[in-house]
């Protein structure tokens, strides 16, 4: 295999790696300030005590996720002067600020409120503690924004100007706020709160079934369930809508999507089918005639442009028709199954809460196997996302090819081993320990402020 | 001189790159330093003493990415330049970062039965990152000559870096404990001190003679004697941290700060020395300050970022050191309990719980 493209399996294992972990924690924050707002509201019921549990539980899951976010994003933040020297030296002037910027106002902001945030309870008073968790939760939205920002300026650049090859900005506002942008981060946002969702419902539903619960189960269950049904009709609206931007920007990517070789009125949609690049068609086909136009261009009549108009620019067709069909056939299912378990659930509202949960063992297995689903989905869109815009890196300006480092292909295949060894271990160990966790839910100690509770002996007084 | 704008922006931008190199080394040194130190520790010992830096860790391996981050924002042709170069040593150090970054978490979430693994590898990946760390300066100040004497030179600075990062992880333990543990930081201080001490000293003697600029801008006589406060501070301070480390009385006396304190006056003034030596080179002897720097209105957008949020962060990270000043006590995500006389700590509760 030749450098360049071990280098993009690097750079690609690298960022779905590191991706895995933001898109818990950017939502799973704000779902902790919202347990935190609970628990607050609740302070003296008896509801208090599971608000508390669950957002010790979670706190954990927050906390190990956050690490491995932290350390695969610093080995993001070397890729591209180790493996992309071309892109900094083209495009510096412009990807060079936009990273500055995330690691001045989100990073910093982050890691210094982290420590307050996990082990400040009682060491400053309540209001501070509140503010340290907002300001992480605040932090991790603006890391978003800032490289979803970068994202979609490559793959719609917008107000800049061309000097000897090199990039030079022209206008901030048109850069940061490019076409593509608002989209991407409504799209990642919502991607990341159904993640958390079926991630919440899915631990919930497990720990249920084995028999593990402690009173924050159920909170976290419950808000996970309502969360997902309420996310994933936006989510679908959304991505239409993204869709449609796509088709404007990137035409190429779109017909890769739909499988469209030839440019036609009337395209039909296809469902399914094996794409067949050396020949130009898609083998076994199941279409809707005409679907196609209408949901893109809203009209029946309507032309798509196919492959045929993009010789040698557009991306390769398979990975990116595939990954678009389990991307959207991981939110048809997450629809399905939110609103089931969510039906059942408002059913039952009125019943005493301390009773047993509505939902049959059938709903909870289903919910389990769910768990991940959100992992899969976003992967699913991000390699629609970033396959679809090959062969260039800053669509249809710079390609790939052009940037990439010249090591011998042997150095890179030797990290690539390293590291696909490293994350598959982290990997690993990261859902055996949330499982652990979930098996061992109990918080250490009694909260209630009359029992006894270990002192914390060690070291001495402060 | 006559300094326009365009001309001061990038050096400005070459102090806020050093300096939060030189911010990265201290604190990152200390946490690596006491990762390098944990096998020498009674298992009990050792939940303290990833608890004292639990809470700073995250926030220390940040100014690393800032300095990274200045360096691709502000000088994108020798960010390219260098990382290339050192493509190995960057990936050896990665590896060392993540096993040492999630090792924290997983040691006490894991079943207890795991919590000698992750030990191990939060040990190992502290002297990897420490010692692919050494070895880049090395090949950084030789200008990546990678055969011969230059390669020895990495090699030595990649075995000593270790030592300098354990003296002063002792240092930070000797003010976050007490008793014991205190006791033992104190001994491996002792230990480590010498090595390093030898170690810099080496270190002065070889980089004028590995790279002839640096020699010419320090062995010129008017000069030489200008400089020559650095090496003799140098000296004060080390002969400050080995007279407290030698005598258990002072420590017990509460002037264990020195030992942290003049180890980092060491560090700082190896690095007033470095930036000297480099000056105006951001690549020695192939790549100045100015040639490397991305154009003017990038820097001009970046800097006023850097006006505004640098003085903020500088201020909540001193907010959060304030917090969590003091001897380190047993991390735990609960709230503590009321003033109770004092029964043991359960197991979830001590380290990262
Ligand atoms: C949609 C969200 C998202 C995306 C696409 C990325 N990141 Fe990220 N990143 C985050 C969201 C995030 C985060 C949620 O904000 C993290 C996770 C944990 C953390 O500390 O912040 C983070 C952490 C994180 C860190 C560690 C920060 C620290 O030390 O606290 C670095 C250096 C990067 N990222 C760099 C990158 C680079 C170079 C990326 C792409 C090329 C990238 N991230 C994609
Ligand atoms: C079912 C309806 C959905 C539709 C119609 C849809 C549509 C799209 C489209 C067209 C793109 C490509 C954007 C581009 O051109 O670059 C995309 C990307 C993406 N999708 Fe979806 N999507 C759906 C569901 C989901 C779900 C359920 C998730 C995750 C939980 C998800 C996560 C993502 C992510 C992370 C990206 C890449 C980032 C981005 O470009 O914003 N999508 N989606
Ligand atoms: C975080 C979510 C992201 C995921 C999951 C992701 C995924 C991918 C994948 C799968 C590839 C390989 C494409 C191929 O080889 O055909 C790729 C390439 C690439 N992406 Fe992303 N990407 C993400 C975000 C970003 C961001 C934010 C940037 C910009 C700063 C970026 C810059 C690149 C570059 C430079 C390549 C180069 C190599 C290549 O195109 O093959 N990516 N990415």
């Amino acid at each position: 295999m030749d450098t360049l493209l071990l280098s993009r399996i690097q750079f690609a294992a690298n960022i779905s790696f590191h991706i895995l972990f933001p898109t818990i924690t950017i939502a799973l924050c704000w779902f902790l300030v919202y347990f935190r707002a609970r628990y607050t509201a609740a302070r003296g019921t008896p509801a208090a005590q599971g608000w508390e549990e669950a957002y010790y539980l979670w706190t954990k899951v927050f906390a190990l996720s956050f690490a491995l976010g932290v350390v695969s994003g610093v080995v993001m933040s070397f890729q591209f002067g180790t493996n992309w020297p071309g892109f900094m030296e083209k495009v510096g002037n412009i990807a060079g600020p936009l990273l500055g910027y995330e690691v001045l106002t989100a990073f910093f902001l982050e890691a210094a409120f982290l420590g307050i945030m996990l082990f400040g309870r009682g060491r400053v008073s309540d209001r501070v503690h509140l503010f340290a968790t907002l300001a992480v939760a605040v932090g991790t939205t603006l890391s978003a924004f800032w490289i979803l920002s970068l994202n979609s300026w490559m793959q719609t650049p917008a107000g800049f100007r061309m000097e000897n090859g090199v990039m030079h900005a022209d206008d901030w506002f048109a850069i940061v706020f490019n076409p593509s942008f608002p989209y991407r981060l409504v799209h990642m946002l919502l991607a990341s709160t159904l993640t958390v969702s079926f991630l919440l419902a899915g631990l919930s539903a497990w720990q249920i079934l084995r028999g593990t619960t402690n009173q924050g189960t159920r909170r976290a269950l419950t808000t996970g369930v309502v969360a997902a049904a309420c996310a994933i009709p936006l989510q679908i609206f959304a991505g239409d809508l993204h869709g449609l931007n796509t088709l404007e920007h990137q035409p190429a990517k779109i017909a890769a999507i739909e499988g469209i070789w030839q440019t036609e009125r009337r395209a039909p949609l296809t469902l399914f089918g094996l794409p067949n690049e050396a020949e130009q068609r898609t083998d076994y086909a199941i279409t809707v005639p005409g679907l196609a136009s209408l949901i893109l261009a809203h009209d029946w009549d309507a032309e798509l442009k196919g492959l045929n108009e993009f010789p040698g620019a557009h991306p390769p067709v398979a990975p990116v028709f595939w990954s678009f069909r389990v991307m959207v056939g991981m939110g048809v299912l997450m629809l399905a199954v939110s609103w089931w378990a969510a039906a059942s659930l408002w059913r039952a509202r009125k019943n005493d809460r301390s009773g047993p949960l509505p939902l049959s063992r059938t709903q909870l297995r289903v919910l389990a196997a769910m768990t991940f689903s959100g992992w899969v989905a976003t992967l699913a869109g991000w390699f629609v996302t970033e396959i679809g815009r090959q062969p260039f890196l800053v669509y249809g300006l710079f390609r790939t090819a052009d940037m990439v480092a010249p090591h011998a292909a042997g150095m890179v295949l030797t990290t690539l081993v390293g590291y696909l060894a490293v994350y598959l271990f982290l990997l690993v160990a990261y859902v055996l320990v949330l499982m652990y966790m979930a098996q061992h839910p109990a918080m250490p100690l009694p909260a209630s402020p009359q029992a006894a509770r270990p002192a914390v002996p060690v070291g001495g007084p402060a | 001189m006559d300094l326009t704008w365009p001309q001061l922006l990038p050096l400005i931008f070459m102090g806020v790159m050093g300096l939060s190199l030189l911010a990265y080394v201290v604190l990152d040194g200390y946490d690596l330093g006491v990762g390098i130190l944990l096998p020498f520790a009674e298992d009990d010992e050792k939940d303290l003493m990833v608890a004292s830096i639990g809470p700073f860790w995250d926030s220390n391996e940040t100014w690393l990415v800032l300095g990274i981050g200045v360096l691709l924002v502000a000088f994108p042709f020798a960010h390219g330049l260098v990382l290339t170069a050192l493509y190995l040593p960057v990936a050896v150090m990665l590896f060392g970062l993540i096993l040492r970054g999630v090792s924290f978490d997983f040691r006490v979430k894991a079943r207890a039965a795991h919590k000698w693994l992750w030990n191990a590898l939060f040990a190992a990946g502290s002297l990897i990152a420490a010692m692919a760390q050494g070895w880049m300066l090395g090949s950084y100040l030789t200008g990546f000559q990678g055969s011969g004497w230059p390669l020895a030179f990495s090699l030595l600075i990649a075995l000593t870096l270790p030592t300098a990062y354990a003296v002063l992880g002792s240092g930070w333990l000797i003010m976050k404990t007490g008793e014991d543990l205190q006791r033992k930081a104190v001994a491996w201080g002792r230990a480590t001190l010498w090595p390093m001490g030898l170690a810099l000293a080496a270190i002065s003697i070889a980089t004028p003679l590995v790279s002839p600029t640096v020699f010419d801008k320090w062995f010129q006589m008017p000069t030489l004697i200008a400089l020559l406060p650095i090496p003799v501070a140098c000296a004060v301070a080390f002969f400050a941290a080995w007279h407290v480390l030698s005598r258990p009385r002072v420590v017990a006396a509460g002037y264990g700060w020195v030992v942290f304190a003049s180890t980092v006056l060491i560090f700082v003034l190896a690095f007033v020395g470095l930036a000297y030596s480099l000056y105006p080179y951001i690549v020695l002897d192939r790549m100045t300050v100015w040639e490397a720097a991305s154009a003017h209105e990038s820097l001009v957008i970046i800097f006023v970022g850097v006006a505004i949020t640098l003085p903020a962060i500088i201020a909540y990270s001193a907010f959060m050191y304030r917090v969590f000043w003091g001897r380190a006590s047993a991390l735990s995500y609960l709230p503590p309990p009321p003033a109770t006389p004092a029964t043991p700590a359960g197991d979830e509760v001590t380290g990262r719980a």
